[in-house]
Parts: structure tokens; sequence; C-alpha cells
């Protein structure tokens, strides 16, 4: 596997004596992944993030990145980034922007061409920065991120501001960008888009990431849940099938520990049981409960 | 290094508020050196006045006439162009766009310093090509001989109008990384060119014998004696004067724009970006 591309050791930020933006966060990102680091407003992300492109100092801890530490030349060459909100200069045109940019990478000038076209800008290229709309802005930002082809792509909060059209696109692009061997490193706010695009995800809140895992790993396994009359009888029988230590009553109902692929199952052996099923469906949890649980035992 | 300087001079090519400074500067110098002594001379009431002002536009005194008004209002433009070019990379937060690319902060610095210099240059280089204009269809439309002054007296004038304007504009560059924003660099920095200098050489070293000393090395005070060393006349161009020779100006001149650079660099080296 080699070694990790970001490895954070107990990374922490804190501003004057009161605020720990960030708490002693330990992060592990390898090759080839697209890493969702989920938190809500003003849970230290963005933080995070400069500190991994040496923007500001971490006031204790260490992290490296792509085996160098923050901020380095070497590693800068290689990790593409958008943070916060794009940030150019408006009286120049979308494409001296990008010309700038590639100025400062060292990237020669027909990268800049493709980098228009893979995020749909080349129409535009011409009209000033000032004269965009937020969501071009934020696809100009992106295009800059893109232009040094980079190994690592780190994307704060990149659909920010797009129309649904617009985020589904950029969604897309994330997900056809963190195919084979390019690492995207992705804050995000929304769920659905760390359910959409990533392959793991990192929950941070106040400052501490609170959980890690695959999507699936932190939503948990799912449940069927049963309505049927008489219940204490459908639960002998869903005991006898599952086993007493998968069956649980909650509002008149049996919550089951099993999948889809059971349901079927079930049902044939309440109703050839006589018993009446009123309804049985399959309950997974959204990563929106996942997440809201999650939050409010760390905030 | 010279990654980070193609991209600055890029950004400085294309700024319009940078090409109405240069404006600025250039319609001042011709207007105060060669149109308002051009109507002085039509309307002269008598033959000896008409020929000194009429002397005094001839292309011998290019160098004067050129950078007279680079400690006071040039230096002002200077300073402004120091004082946008850095701060507005802080109001736009494009400072972190540039750090995150690939030269390290001192790399990044040096480019943009160069790239500073370079654009100085430019502006004295044009201010001298129009004064150099400006005087030969004076003196040809008058018939007058012209005496072209030599090459050393030129390039010397040139270099010295440049190290005035680049202290200057080094100095807005300085506030403006200390204080992470151009409108206070900018107004201070005018403050200062304008009005504190000053009040502290006509005010302050009349009345106390250590600000009668402290005026030698004001920054403005050499600037505006370089400029009498290289032929200015002290006393008749505001800001022009006689207060320390030309060595100790260019001195004095060089030891701010270092002084300057260091500590603009100091700045943007330890402080954090967001
Ligand atoms: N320069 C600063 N000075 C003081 N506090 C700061 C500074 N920068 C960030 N913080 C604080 O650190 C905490 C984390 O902020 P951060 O911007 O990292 O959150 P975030 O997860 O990116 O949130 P959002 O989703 O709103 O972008 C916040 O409480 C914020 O107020
Ligand atoms: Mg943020």
């Amino acid at each position: 596997m080699g070694k990790p591309l970001i490895e954070t050791k107990n990374l922490t930020k804190r501003y004057g004596a009161s605020i720990v933006a960030v708490d002693g966060v330990n992060l592990t990102i390898r090759r080839g992944e697209v890493y969702g680091f989920l938190g809500p407003n003003g849970a230290g992300k963005t933080t995070t993030l400069r500190m991994l492109l040496g923007l500001i100092r971490a006031t204790s801890g260490s992290a490296s990145v792509l085996g160098h530490p923050p901020g380095h030349p070497e590693s800068l060459a290689r990790v593409g980034s958008l943070i916060e909100s794009p940030a150019f200069y408006p009286y120049l045109s979308g494409r001296d922007n990008l010309r700038v940019v590639a100025r400062y990478a060292g990237v020669p000038k027909k990268r800049i061409e493709e980098v228009l076209g893979i995020v749909d800008l080349t129409s535009r290229a011409r009209d000033k920065f000032s004269t965009y709309s937020l969501g071009m802005k934020q696809r100009l930002g992106v295009a800059a991120a893109l232009l040094k082809d980079p190994e690592l792509l780190i994307l704060d909060e990149p659909t920010n501001g797009l129309d649904p059209a617009g985020m589904s696109d950029m969604r897309e692009l994330i997900k056809n960008l963190g195919r084979g061997e390019r690492t995207v490193l992705l804050s995000s706010h929304l769920l659905g888009e760390v359910e959409q695009i990533c392959d793991r995800v990192g929950v941070i809140s106040g400052g501490a990431v609170i959980s890690e895992g695959t999507v699936g790993e932190l939503r948990g396994r799912g449940s069927v849940l049963v309505k049927a009359n008489p219940l204490d009888r459908a639960r002998e029988h869903a005991e006898k099938l599952l086993g007493p230590e998968r069956v649980e009553e909650s509002d008149g109902m049996l919550r089951l520990d099993a999948d889809a692929a059971a349901v079927a199952g079930i049902n044939r052996e309440l109703v050839n049981a006589s018993i009446e099923v009123s309804e049985i469906r399959l309950a997974e949890r959204t990563l929106e409960e996942v997440f809201l649980e999650m939050t409010k035992q760390g905030g | 290094m010279l990654s980070s300087f193609s991209a600055e001079i890029l950004k400085l090519y294309k700024r319009p508020a940078n090409w109405t400074i240069l404006a600025v500067a250039l319609i001042l110098s011709l207007v105060f050196n060669y149109l308002v002594p051009y109507a002085g001379y039509l309307g002269a009431d008598n033959e000896r006045m008409a020929e000194g002002i009429l002397a005094g536009m001839m292309p011998e005194n290019l160098v004067p006439n050129s950078i007279g008004g680079f400690p006071l209002f040039a230096g002002a433009l200077a300073l402004t162009f120091g004082a946008i070019s850095v701060g507005s990379e802080y109001g736009w937060g494009t400072l972190k766009t540039s750090l995150t690319q690939k030269p390290g902060r001192m790399a990044l610095f040096a480019g943009q310093i160069l790239a500073l210099a370079v654009a100085v240059a430019t502006i004295v280089l044009v201010i001298f090509a129009f004064g150099a204009l400006t005087s030969y269809a004076v003196a040809s439309s008058q018939s007058e001989a012209m005496d072209w002054l030599p090459v050393m007296d030129l390039l010397r004038g040139i270099s010295g109008g440049w190290l005035i304007l680049m202290t200057w504009c080094l100095f807005g560059a300085m506030l403006a990384f200390l204080f992470r924003g151009m409108a206070l660099p900018i107004g201070l920095g005018v403050v200062w060119i304008l009005g504190v200098e000053n009040l502290i050489v006509n005010v302050a070293a009349a009345l106390l014998d250590f600000a009668d000393d402290l005026q030698k090395f004001l920054p403005g005070v050499n600037a505006g004696s370089l400029v009498a060393a290289l032929g200015g006349r002290a006393g008749e161009t505001p800001g022009v004067n006689t207060a320390v020779d030309g060595t100790q100006a260019t001195l004095v001149l060089a030891a701010y724009a270092v002084a300057f650079v260091v500590a603009a660099g100091m700045a943007l080296q330890s402080r954090e970006v967001s």
C-alpha cells in the first residue's frame, strides 16, 4: 500500500486562548482514494485544509503531504487545491487568470485550454472574472486546481453556490477525477454529496474527527421493520428464524436485524403461521441520521 | 523566482490601475515641466525672463526636469503603486491562490519585488523619454541650439530617479504587507510623504535639535537632496533641497530600500494567510 499520501498526527490549531479550531486530528489518506471530510459549519474543515497547504501553521501536532511538510514546494507542485471560495484577479479574464496561475505553477500554456474545457468554461474564458456568476467562479477555481494535473486534489466545498445541475456536473467531474491513481480530499457539509462521491469519510465536529470509515460502515447495517398482529406471536416466530438477539420491539413494531434479502423469507414464515402482516419494509439509516446523532454527541 | 516574476509581470501589465498611475505621473511631469513653462514663455513680459524659461526646457535640463517631482508627487504615486500591487492581493484573497502553486513564499516574494523594480524602471524611462521628446520639440520649434547631456549624466539621472521611486514604491509595498490591505497603507504613506516630513523639516527642526539631525535621515529629504545633486533646483522645485550631499542621499535611500524589503519579506514569511 505504501506510505499514505496525507498523514496528520494530533494536528491542532488554536486561535487565542479560547478557540480550538482543530483539535488533535489524526488523518490517514491513501493514494487513489476519494476521501470525504464531512462536518457542519465551523467544524474545522477549512482550517485543517489550510494547514495541509502551509497557508497557516499548526499550533501543535504534525502533518505530512506527499512525504513533505505542508507548504513545501515539492509537495505544492503536485497538489491542486481550492480553499473556501475561489480567489482570482477581478480585472483579468478567466483565461488570463489561469495564465497567471500557470506561470506561478510552472505549467505549460497548452494545459490552460484543457482545463477550461474540463470545467466547460471555454466559451466565457475571455470575459473578466469580475463578471462571472458564482457558479462560473467556482468552476474557474476547479480549473485552476487542475492546472498542475495534480496527484492530490484538495477541494473545500467545491459545489458551494452551484445550482442543482451544476452540483450534479461537479460531482460527476470529481468522481471522474478520482478514478485511477489520483487522490481527492473533499470537504463538504452535504451528506448526499459525500455519499455519492467518496470511498471513505471522516466526520469532523468541534475540531475533532469523531468517526471514520466507508459510507456503509458509518451508516451501519440496515434493519427490517414489521407491523403484525398479534405482535407477540410474530416476535416468537421472528426469534425462531433469526435468533432472539436480532429482534427488538419498538413503537408497536418489530425491528429485525436483517437485510433486504431476508424480507421475503420473514414474510412467508409469518403468513404461514396465520399472522396478519400489515407492513414489512426495509429501514436504512440515512447518513444524515447517523451524522446528526454523531455530531450531537460530539458537539 | 522566475516563474513568479513572469506571473507578476503579467498581472502588472494587465492591470488598468497601473496604466492610470503611469499616465498621471507622465501627464503631471509634462504639464509642470513643459506645458506651464511654455505658456509662461509665450506670455513673458520681457526678453530676459523668456530666455530663462526657455533655457529651463532645453534638453540639457532633461534630468532635473524629469526627476524634479520624484521626491513628492511622483513618489506618492510610486507609493500608491507599491501599495495597491501588494495590498489588493489581501483584499481579493489571491495570495492563497499564488502561495498554493509551486514557489515557496520567499521565491514568490523575490519575484514580486523584481517585477516592481522593472515596473518602476519603466515609469522612469517613460517619463524621461517623453520629456526628451517634448524638450526636443520645444527646442526645434524655437530654433534653439540643442545641447544633449552626456550619456553618463543621463544614466546617473535615470538610476537616481529609479532609486527614489523604488524606495517609495517599496515603502508602499511594505506597509501593505504589514497591514495586509491597501487603504491604510496608501493613506499613511501619502500623509507621510506630503505632510509629516514637511512638518519635521519646517516646524520641528527649527525648534528641536534632535529633529534637526533627524531630518537628514528622512527618506523624502534624502530623495530631495539626491535630485539636487543630480542638477535639480533646490528651493525652486518643491521637495528638492541641499540638506545632504549626493553620496549620503544615495546611501540613505538604498538603506531604506533594503530595510523595506527585509521588513516586508519578514511579514510575508511569518504571517498566516487566510
Ligand atoms: N483566523 C481565525 N481566527 C479565529 N478563529 C478562527 C479563524 N479561522 C477559523 N476560526 C474558527 O475556527 C473554527 C473552524 O473554522 P473553519 O473555517 O475551519 O470551519 P469549517 O468546517 O470550514 O466551516 P464551514 O463549513 O462553515 O466552512 C470556527 O469556529 C472559526 O470561527
Ligand atoms: Mg469552510
